[in-house]
């Protein structure tokens, strides 16, 4: 019997936005606990929430990026249970009418992508919660404590619908959201402070079938590596079950990444009932025509569209266009090098080559990278190159230089002495010294011992510690040792 | 020596120099410390504190001189917050919780120059008619000290009608701030859904939680209005329509005006006196140049019903973020594991009547449930807000009897719930259309005990109901009855 898996993920990512979604704390990660709160997000007696406006501003750029339907009205909802992390009771979200619906990421929109769609369902604005500290405590072995400093950060929920077939697929796509909320300047990315997480849902059924079969719910997948593993293993265990001829349960299931199984945390029968209802305190979200416009027009360009445009603008290849696009800001370097003259292959092969070289060898941003080193100070140093003026190998070293310096690639060639020697009569005047001091090679040269002549250039080049035009150099000694024959 | 009882007196001895704000104060505290133990209006009484301010208020005398309520004494349901003064919603739960910030209505009143003598009793959490849901004892009528002053605001309603404190801040889910001013022969105004902030007031129902002044006249109930009223960036349900000049509607002039009465709705089931007082009201306004119109309010008997199921879902969600994690009781438990904790903290924290509304909300919206119950309820909610909309086309105001029956007896429908939500029938579709409605005085009946008139008018239209109660307070005294063991005021 053949089986497939059929996928669906829940991702929640936190807005960027410096304050919370309801009240005016900050939203800076890594504070001591409980010191980014206000009555507001502890859920005092009495307190409002007062959304934020940004929050929506960053939920609407996530979901066009998405290519959702933004709603032109949309309500929040309180979603009802009890946990420490949680201040009010009930965390604000959105439920019947979310921010944005039905989105979609085409078949074959980019590298990475299935020869499927895949669709987004919704995407909608909540606020998150505290978080529990259970160890580092002295009385940690009695005691829970709570931070509510992350209470009312804003977050997106974007749920996709069940298109996705296999664990690697379900990583690269949320690989792709990853790249593309933090184009999107909505999300840092950060998996590893829980500013975006992911919940799946899996289920398997025969490949012919239709319909679909029961859904476990994984939670805990916090890194692309823990998704593929945790999916891998579900999948497994249930075509295993399948194959048995056992009933799959309904449940929710948490990855464990010691024991790389994912066991069972609550069954359908234990769910939880949200009660979910308008949440009273808010107004309904009401968007008109014109701010999501607005947003939609200053959006920055999808990291698959930038793809394809960079491929057929710049006539790169796909392999180099994905380089460039990976690291966050690499492809800007390359761009403005080019508006700055430079040739779109050399630009790619300096950014691909130097530049990420002495990124990941300095370990700084591309950000720091364009501090020390512009890409227009790059394009100037590749017009050297190009016009002659210094060679290729000793572009690398005025690279060295001015990432170091600062100065500029002109200064440093007029500076140092570095430019070319040029002058056919300069360069004459040196093979007349080189000829004369190797007598026995210029023999050699003459009874046809061919080899000899790449010696005597290097020889030349020497002499002039490498700044003669290796070119003229070549002509000028060819034309000086056939005449002497 | 007689004191004044209006703002408006207290103001005007003020001003004149014929009283201090001390003076004012430390006499409010007097009748406080004299009456109060045997009428329980207060939770907290803030002596120091008012003396403070009424100090600070005389040393400024330039600062202070025309802000509208300078040293005037009011008290404030412990449902609003007071910062750096305990607010307990008279629960258990919260007997020692301090808010670290004010409710934006008692700034406003601050701000004017208002001194709060203390916070008043009323039924947990706001869940009550009568003051007995008060985990600290019920609040006694001071016209019948063996009787309920209504609630849930009762103790804010008794300590004005008592001269405890020259006017009282209310909440009004229900008729919270209607009824027991009726039952304590005072003023009370809801004002419209939006128009006053719910900033800081202890959520019971949001949609349908109200705060609103308790007066001895019409003209102060518009004063203070004027000062609480107004949109608050802190509650995004507040609304900027303007602030109208609620003082300078007060006319009496009530020529065409009409006035439309639901003559099914308040000839059932209402006490034969409260009908006689509600006619002799409406004739008194006949007199001045109104007239009476008959109208319909075809849904209004589902209110009753709409009310609970909305009130209790919006609680059960509201009260939940009291589990003893963060403020407030918790209970004593060893071993801690959470789920006892949460329990044991909301068992032995809330009273048996707020336990029956959370229960009753939970129901209301479970899973398979909400259509049936919650959402019905809020589409029959709209069809009561029609209802309203339309009578609005043919009238200025809507006259009730603010309550069917007038104050009953301590501990009489304790054992009936049901009983006791009927009597919300009057009051609680104003609070389901979001309009504003004030009980005024209308009389008494023969055992002396008061009668309240109710006047509901449109969306943001205090004006017109302010100045119809106006009229009708110009044309009878039953406002300036004072009960007998607290009749040392003057008018």
């Amino acid at each position: 019997m053949t089986c497939e898996a059929v996928i669906g993920l829940e991702i929640h990512a936190q807005l960027r936005t410096a304050s919370k979604i309801f009240c005016g704390c900050s939203t800076a990660f890594g504070a001591p606990p409980n010191t980014h709160v206000c009555p507001v997000c502890l859920g005092f007696p009495g307190a409002l929430p007062v959304l934020n406006r940004s929050a929506v501003d960053f939920g609407i750029r996530a979901a066009l990026a998405l290519g959702c339907r933004v709603n032109p009205t949309s309500i929040f909802a309180r979603k009802n249970y009890f946990y420490p992390d949680l201040p009010k009771g009930y965390q604000i979200s959105q439920y019947e009418r979310p921010l944005a619906e039905r989105g979609l990421i085409e078949a074959n929109a980019d590298y990475w992508g299935p020869e499927r769609d895949i669709r987004i369902t919704r995407v909608h604005l909540e606020e998150d919660a505290g978080k529990l500290l259970h160890e580092g405590f002295a009385d940690s072995e009695r005691r829970s404590y709570v931070d509510l400093n992350r209470a009312g950060t804003p977050l997106v929920e974007i749920v996709t619908e069940p298109d996705l077939r296999q664990a690697k697929e379900a990583a690269s796509f949320f690989g792709y959201l990853r790249e593309l909320l933090m184009a999107m300047d909505v999300n840092d990315g950060n998996m590893e402070e829980g500013s975006l997480r992911c919940d799946a849902n899996v289920s398997i059924r025969q490949l012919s079938s239709e319909s679909l079969g029961v859904k476990v719910e994984v939670k805990n997948l916090n890194s692309f590596r823990f998704l593929e593993r945790a999916l891998d293993y579900e999948i497994e265990r249930q075509a295993e079950m399948l194959r048995r001829g056992e009933p799959i349960l309904q449940e929710t299931r948490l990855w464990d990444s010691d024991s790389d199984t994912t066991v069972s945390m609550r069954s359908k029968e234990h769910a939880h009932d949200y009660r979910y209802f308008p949440e009273p305190d808010l107004p309904p979200l009401v968007l008109d025509d014109a701010r999501v416009k607005e947003i939609r027009e200053a959006m920055p360009e999808a990291p698959a569209a930038k793809r394809r445009r960079l491929e057929k603008m710049y006539g790169l290849a796909r392999l180099d266009v994905v380089n460039l696009t990976i690291e966050p800001g690499l492809d800007g370097y390359f761009e403005e090098m080019v508006r700055h003259q430079a040739n779109p292959r050399e630009a790619k092969n300096w950014v691909l080559g130097a530049v990420r070289a002495k990124i990941n060898e300095a370990r700084v941003g591309v950000a720091q990278m364009r501090s020390a080193l512009s890409p227009a100070a790059l394009a100037s140093l590749l017009a050297l190159v190009e016009k002659g003026a210094i060679s290729g190998a000793m572009a690398k070293g005025v690279f060295e230089t001015m990432f170091q310096s600062g100065r500029s690639a002109d200064d440093i060639v007029r500076d140092e002495g570095l430019a070319q020697i040029d002058d056919d009569a300069q360069i004459a005047e040196l093979i007349a010294g080189v000829l004369a001091e190797n007598g026995d090679a210029v023999a050699q040269y003459h009874a046809g011992k061919a080899a000899t002549f790449g010696f005597l250039v290097g020889q030349v080049m020497k002499a002039t510690r490498g700044k003669a035009n290796p070119k003229r150099v070549n002509d000028l000694l060819r034309k000086r040792l056939d005449a002497d024959r | 020596m007689s004191h004044p009882r209006t703002i408006h007196a207290v103001r005007g001895a003020i001003r004149s120099g014929e009283q201090s704000a001390v003076d004012v104060c430390e006499h409010a505290l007097g009748r406080i410390a004299a009456h109060d133990p045997a009428l329980h209006a207060f939770n907290t009484v803030t002596s120091e504190r008012a003396l403070d301010r009424a100090r600070a208020i005389d040393r400024d005398k330039a600062r202070w001189k025309d802000a509208p309520l300078s040293g005037v004494p009011v008290a404030i349901k412990d449902v609003l917050c007071t910062r750096g003064v305990r607010t307990t919603a008279s629960s258990r739960i919260l007997d020692t919780f301090v808010p670290p910030f004010d409710a934006t209505s008692v700034r406003r009143l601050e701000e004017a120059g208002a001194v709060i003598v203390g916070k008043t009793n009323c039924d947990e959490f706001a869940m009550g008619s009568s003051t007995e849901n008060s985990a600290f004892g019920p609040t006694r009528n001071p016209w019948a000290t063996d009787r309920i002053p209504g609630g849930s605001s009762g103790g804010s309603a008794v300590a004005v009608a008592a001269g405890l404190s020259t006017f009282a801040l209310g909440s009004d889910t229900g008729g919270s701030i209607r009824q027991p001013a009726a039952l304590c022969g005072i003023v009370g105004l809801k004002p419209t859904y939006g128009r006053v902030s719910r900033y800081g007031l202890l959520a019971f129902g949001s949609s349908l939680d109200h705060v609103g002044p308790l007066t001895h006249t019409v003209a102060d109930a518009a004063l203070v209005l004027s000062v609480i009223a107004g949109v608050d960036p802190a509650d995004a349900t507040s609304s900027p329509e303007p602030v109208a000049a609620y003082g300078a509607a007060l006319t009496g002039d009530v020529r065409g005006a009409r006035i439309g009465v639901p003559a099914r709705l308040v000839d059932e089931g209402v006490d034969p006196e409260i009908s006689k007082a509600f006619r002799a009201a409406l004739e008194v306004l006949g007199a001045r140049g109104a007239s009476i119109v008959d109208i319909a309010l075809p849904n209004a008997g589902a209110a009753i019903p709409v009310y609970y199921l909305v009130a209790t879902a919006e609680a059960s969600s509201n009260l939940a973020r009291y589990d003893g994690v963060r403020y407030g009781f918790r209970a004593k438990v060893e071993p801690q594991d959470l789920l006892t904790m949460y329990t044991r903290t909301r068992a032995e924290g809330f009273g048996p009547e707020v336990k029956r509304r959370i229960m009753l909300g939970t129901y209301v919206l479970r899973a398979g449930y909400y259509d049936a119950y919650y959402l019905k309820a809020q589409q029959v909610r709209t069809l009561i807000r029609r209802d309203y909309e339309q009578a609005f086309e043919r009238v200025d105001a809507v006259a009730m009897p603010t309550t069917p029956t007038p104050a009953f007896k301590i501990g009489e429908r304790v054992e009936d719930p049901l009983q006791m939500y009927l009597g919300d029938v009057f009051t609680v579709s104003a609070n389901l259309a979001g309009l504003p409605a004030i009980s005024i005085p209308c009389g008494f009946t023969a055992g002396g005990l008061p009668i309240g008139l109710q006047l509901t008018g449109p969306m943001f239209d205090e004006a017109s109901i302010l100045r119809v109660a106006d009229a009708h307070e110009r044309d009878t005294d039953w406002w300036k009855r004072t009960p007998r063991e607290f009749e040392d005021l003057r008018i």
